[in-house]
This record gives structure tokens, C-alpha cells and sequence, in this order.
């Protein structure tokens, strides 16, 4: 069975038609990358897979496992295993990182029936993978983000997805205000995660990132639909020619 | 042709005459007596604020206070025990710990062994009743709250509280607890008065908590006299637990020394109307003032913070930081007012309040001012009011947080910010389980 099985899913943002009957399969151990022109509905296909409000879904079903991902909350789907990176991370004034990692954690477990971490377990967690994204653990004793460069911040991002170890990750434009040192970094700590039993969903809007996040399929979204379906030679052919050509046979 | 206004008395009003002459029957004559009735007369020429009245105009008190209550009797045993468990929310803090109960000093259940060196405490009942000419010449000198209706009904109608003097250089380490409970299940007024005198370089943190039985509409009207030499340190937190149906009405009379380092912090959960007025005056130069305030309000608690500091000397750093989480229909009132003398050069001072709504029902009213006759000063003032942010509310609960949970840590977040000027780190602690406890009875 699929991980995750989209079926002509439609979705209205503010009475805006965003999404127009999108079709997606994404089987565990696989990287799908999804591409398209900006507006083309990539960042509205990522809130509706984690559950932000103020989408409406006027169409079509998701399923994940064996549930319906539409009907459960965002926190609900978290703790079964989905996990979005955002593309730009929020600052939480007020809140240690390392509280909010742990409060997170826990939480998870919680709902899943499992016992809370101790301390030295989530500890030694949080510095194993904080080495390996080479983050200072002075860093997650500061308020989530705040004073965080862009790079630190997507790191941190990454880390939580580390930490979480999800089913089914989606990176929103996660290369989005990284200069080439940090995109790598980043990059490196995604590949690390890459494992049979996960999925990812990379979108982007540039085929930069897949130069080190290797996708296994390609899609091309465009005014709401996926328009084409292709392996990783898809993405070299957009970045020689562009989205044009998508735009106007979709219009 | 002039029409004669002749301003009607409300109940309360007449209430209150009616108790002052009754009290006044009472009392020996002397400076005291002389003190209580120019103060009275005060308060009868200007009658109960309303909202006409610009220091009083989000917290009309001739609306909201009906009635006068008798003046609380002495309390009886089953009030005393219940006074045994008050102030408990400081149990871990260690301090020592000064009772009373419906206003009057409970030398039995509180701790006056060993007194360290350079700290005299009394109640303020006996130095009246003794008549000391020191004590009286202080309760009558001329402070920043001189004037206003609350303290001049509290001068009118003083009954007992602590007096505390500090010797100069006397480092007291270990906190005092002004333990304030409202033990009757009747309702009645209490108006406690404390004087506390820091001499030069001295060194005291105090907690002053309030609390009484949910349900009784007794009230409260609070002073405190505080007078702080050069070079001495005083900090206070006052946690204000008073039960749902309870009026409170608090001020703080300060004159403030130079070089001196002074914090005060509020934290308001209790209380069904409460007023907390602080008057600071920064008399000496190069103080570091730093006040603040927390009040967590729900169903129909109103609660107003009133401030006016006064930079009479310069050089003096003031932080202001008040925020308020106001759920149901509760009403959130801060008014802040900053005044920088002529030469009170080189004044820093930042004032900032912030409200978090957590209802449609909630409101929440800031008026900051600031009063600026000096040319070469930093002063600024921000004032928010909102509800939680939704993004970062999906953030949380994007990484698996459910909903409930999700906004407690953003209400404690937002709380946190304030709580965390308080140095004393057990007092800190304190008041993050009483938010804590707060936020979990939000149901």
C-alpha cells in the first residue's frame, strides 16, 4: 500500500481555486520532487498534507496509511508520522528550543501510547544530531529561531525532523535564502534521513537543490495540477527550459 | 444666573461618611487623628472617581464599588485557621512570614524569632496606639500618592500593618512575607497600612501576598508607604489571590533615594475588581527602577494597573514591563504615566505593556503617557493588545503539540517574559507555578 495516495484534490484558498484535481502517489523509501512555477500551488499543497487551517478542500481525498489525512489535526497527523519543514521557520519568543524540542517529542509519544523520554536519553538524541548538522547546543538553549541566521534556522528545521523521525517528510522550499555552504549542509542532513521506511516530498522552485537532494521522481506542478511526471533527467530538462512551456498549455 | 450643582451621594458614599464619623468617635485626638481628618475631607470633596475622572476613567468606581462595608471586625478563630495555610503559593521560598487577618496583625501566627541584625518590624496598630511621634511623622509626610482618592480613604481609615525599618547597611537575605488573608465569611472593608523605611545601603526583598474566600464581596483597600534611602535595595513581589467577589484597591507611596535599586512586581490572578496603583518618585539621582506586572483575568474580573513615575532627579534608568492575559469577559486596564522633571537629565526610561486576549469577550485598555520637561532624556512607550498567533500556534502543533497545550506554551511564553525580571530566583519559580496552576484551571 501506499504511504501516501492524493486523488483529485481540489482546494480553495480564500475563495481562490489553488489546487484543481491533483493526483500524487508516494510509496515508502521515496523521494519525489515537486516542481513548478511560483503560484502554481506547491506551498498550499504542503499546508493541506500537515493540516493548517484557512484551506478549504472542495475535492478529491488523501489518504495516508490507512487513514483519512483530511480528518484528523495538524498535531494528530505529526504524531503519525508527518512532518513539514517550512519554508520559513517562526521565531517563538519566550521558548527554549531545547524546551520546545522536548515538549514536541513527548507529545508525539504521548499520543502514540509511548512512555515520555528521560532526560538523559533526550539529551544524548539532541546532541547526536545536533553534531551532525554541526549546531551549537548553546544555540537551543535560545528562544526557537529567535536571532537565528536563515541557515541556522532551516538547520534547526532539519534537526526537528531528525529528532521527530517522521514517515512522511514534505521540505517547502527548503533551499529557499541558503547560500551554497548552508544549502549542502542542509542537504546532507536530509540524505542522511533518507531511509526505506520514509517519504519525502521536496518541493522547490529551482533544480539546485536536487543536485544534492537526488530526487527518484519528478513532478511538474503548474496551475494546480501535476503536468508532467518524469525522473530526475525532468528537473535538468525545467532548468534548460524553464516552467513556460507548463504555463501555456495549462492556460 | 449659576446653577448650583450639588453632586449626589451615592450609597457607598454616604456609607463611608456614615463609618468615618462612627470611627472618629472612637479615636484619641493627636497628629494621626488631625492626619485622618484632612484626609477624609479630601476624599469627600472629590467623592468616588468615575469615568470622567482621567486617572480613574477605565475604572469607574462609583459604579463598581455599591456599597461601603462595615470596618472588618477582629477576626475570630475559625478565620485565624484559616489563615494558617495563606501565602502558601511562597511556601517554597523560605521567608518570614508576618500574618494578618481581616487587617489585623496576628503576632501568633507569624515569625518575628531572631530578627536579624538591623531589621525592626512592628505592627503599625501599636505604634499608633502608643502614639510614636516618628511612625506618625512618617504616615504623614509628603509622598507621590498625596492626593489621590484611594490612599486618602486609606489615611482616613487606617487600622494596622507592618512598619519595617531596615538599618543602614543591614543586608536581609532572607525574604519577609507580608502575609495578607481575608478570613470572615462576612463581607467587610480592611484598610491595612505598612510602612517600610530602607536607610542607606540596606537590603530587603518582600512578598506581600492577598487572598480570601471566594463568593464575599468584602473589600480591600491596601498602602504602602515605602521610603528608600541611598544605595539600598528593595525589591517587591505581590501576588494578589483574592477571592472572586473581593474589591482591591492597592497603593504604593514610594520615594526613592539616590543610587538606589528598587523592583516591584505584580502578579494579579484573584479579585473580581482591583486596582493597583504604584507612585514612584525617583527623588535622587542614578536609581534603577524596574516595575512590572502580570495579570491573568477570566469570566468578568476587572483589573487595572495605574503608574506614575516621577523623575524628579536624573540619571535614573526605569524598565516598565506589564502584560496581561485576559480570558471570558475580563477587562484589562493599564494606564502608565512617565514624568521627567525640569534637570532630571539623562532619565532612561522604556515603559512597554502588552495584552493578550484570549476571547472575543476580553478587553483591554492602555494608555501610556509620558511627561517630558528635560531636553537630554531617552524615553519610550509601546503598548500591544492581540490575540494568539494562529501561525505560531500551527507551528507548535505542526510538530505535534494539540491545540490546549499549544496555547499554554504561548500564553506561558508570554507571561515568562515578565516573570523573568524578578532576580529572586525562588520567587521566580513561584510565580511560574502559579501561572502554571492558572492556566490549567482555564478548563
Amino acid at each position: 500500500m501506499a504511504l501516501l495516495e492524493i486523488k483529485n484534490l481540489s482546494v480553495k484558498v480564500e475563495d481562490r481555486d489553488i489546487l484543481k484535481g491533483l493526483d500524487l502517489v508516494v510509496n515508502s523509501g521515496e523521494v519525489h520532487a515537486i516542481m513548478g512555477p511560483n503560484g502554481s500551488g506547491k506551498s498550499t499543497l504542503a499546508h493541506v498534507l500537515s493540516g493548517k487551517p484557512g484551506y478549504e478542500v472542495t475535492g478529491g481525498e488523501v489518504m495516508y496509511q490507512d487513514a483519512d489525512l483530511l480528518e484528523l489535526g495538524p498535531d494528530e497527523r505529526a504524531a503519525r508520522g508527518i512532518f513539514l519543514a517550512f519554508q520559513y521557520p517562526l521565531e517563538i519568543p519566550g521558548v527554549a528550543t531545547m524546551t520546545f524540542l522536548r515538549t514536541a517529542l513527548n507529545a508525539q509519544r504521548k499520543t502514540r501510547g509511548e512512555p515520555e523520554l528521560s532526560t538523559p536519553e533526550f539529551m544524548r538524541r539532541v546532541r547526536e544530531q545536533a553534531a551532525r548538522l554541526s549546531i551549537d547546543l548553546d544555540l537551543l538553549k535560545r528562544p526557537v529561531n529567535v536571532g537565528f541566521s536563515g541557515g541556522e534556522k532551516k538547520r534547526n528545521e532539519i534537526l526537528q525532523m531528525a529528532l521527530l523521525e517522521p514517515k512522511l517528510a514534505v521540505l517547502d522550499e527548503t533551499d529557499s535564502g541558503l547560500d551554497i555552504d548552508a544549502l549542502k549542509v542542509v542537504a546532507d542532513g536530509v540524505n542522511r534521513l533518507r531511509s526505506p521506511g520514509r517519504g519525502m516530498i521536496v518541493i522547490t522552485h529551482y533544480q539546485r537543490l536536487l543536485n544534492h537532494i537526488v530526487p527518484d521522481v519528478v513532478h511538474v506542478l503548474s496551475k494546480g495540477r501535476i503536468m508532467r511526471t518524469g525522473g530526475r533527467e525532468l528537473a535538468l530538462e525545467l532548468e534548460a527550459k524553464g516552467y513556460a512551456p507548463y504555463q501555456d498549455e495549462a492556460a | 444666573m449659576t446653577a448650583e450643582i450639588t453632586p449626589i451621594k451615592t450609597a457607598a458614599e454616604i456609607g463611608l461618611a456614615e463609618e468615618f464619623m462612627e470611627l472618629r468617635g472612637r479615636l484619641a485626638d493627636g497628629t494621626v487623628a488631625a492626619r485622618r481628618e484632612a484626609a477624609f475631607r479630601r476624599f469627600e470633596a472629590q467623592g468616588l472617581p468615575h469615568r470622567r475622572v482621567e486617572e480613574w476613567k477605565y475604572t469607574d468606581l462609583r459604579a463598581l464599588m455599591q456599597d461601603a462595608k462595615p470596618l472588618a471586625a477582629p477576626p475570630d478563630a475559625a478565620a485565624r485557621a484559616r489563615a494558617k495555610s495563606a501565602g502558601g503559593m511562597f511556601a517554597t521560598v523560605g521567608a518570614r512570614r508576618i500574618v494578618f487577618v481581616d487587617g489585623a496583625f496576628e503576632p501568633e501566627l507569624s515569625d518575628l524569632a531572631a530578627l536579624e541584625p538591623g531589621l525592626k518590624i512592628s505592627s503599625l496598630a501599636d505604634a499608633l496606639s502608643r502614639g510614636l511621634p516618628d511612625v506618625a511623622a512618617r504616615l504623614g509626610a509628603a509622598g507621590p500618592a498625596e492626593g489621590d482618592v484611594a490612599y486618602s480613604l486609606n489615611t482616613a481609615f487606617m487600622s494596622d500593618g507592618a512598619v519595617v525599618e531596615v538599618g543602614a547597611g543591614a543586608q536581609i537575605t532572607r525574604p519577609l512575607h507580608l502575609v495578607f488573608v481575608y478570613g470572615s465569611e462576612h463581607a467587610a472593608a480592611v484598610f491595612s497600612r505598612s510602612l517600610i523605611v530602607m536607610e542607606k545601603g540596606a537590603g530587603l526583598t518582600l512578598i506581600e501576598s492577598h487572598e480570601g474566600p471566594d463568593g464575599v464581596d468584602y473589600q480591600v483597600n491596601t498602602v504602602l508607604d515605602l521610603m528608600v534611602g541611598a544605595h539600598a535595595r528593595f525589591s517587591r513581589v505581590k501576588a494578589n489571590a483574592e477571592g472572586s467577589a473581593a474589591l482591591h484597591l492597592a497603593t504604593l507611596n514610594a520615594t526613592i533615594g539616590a543610587n538606589a535599586d528598587v523592583a516591584d512586581f505584580a502578579l494579579l490572578t484573584g479579585g473580581r475588581v482591583v486596582r493597583n496603583q504604584l507612585f514612584v518618585q525617583c527623588a535622587g539621582a542614578g536609581t534603577a527602577l524596574n516595575l512590572g506586572g502580570a495579570s491573568l483575568l477570566k469570566g468578568r474580573q476587572h483589573g487595572d494597573t495605574a503608574l506614575l513615575v516621577d523623575h524628579a532627579a536624573g540619571g535614573c534608568r526605569g524598565r516598565e514591563l506589564f502584560k496581561s492575559v485576559l480570558d471570558g469577559a475580563s477587562r484589562g486596564v493599564f494606564q502608565g504615566k512617565i514624568i521627567v522633571r525640569p534637570g532630571a537629565q539623562k532619565t532612561d526610561a522604556r515603559m512597554m505593556t502588552r495584552a493578550l486576549l484570549l476571547s472575543e469577550a476580553a478587553e483591554a485598555d492602555n494608555k501610556p503617557e509620558l511627561e517630558i520637561f528635560a531636553d537630554d532624556v531617552q524615553c519610550g512607550h509601546g503598548a500591544t493588545s492581540g490575540a494568539l498567533d494562529d501561525n505560531l500556534k500551527f507551528y507548535l502543533m505542526a510538530r505535534g503539540i494539540p491545540e490546549r497545550d499549544a496555547e499554554t506554551l504561548l500564553i506561558q511564553s508570554f507571561v515568562g517574559e515578565a516573570i523573568e525580571t524578578v532576580a529572586h530566583e525562588g520567587v521566580r519559580d513561584a510565580l511560574t507555578a502559579a501561572t502554571l496552576r492558572w492556566l490549567a484551571g482555564r478548563g
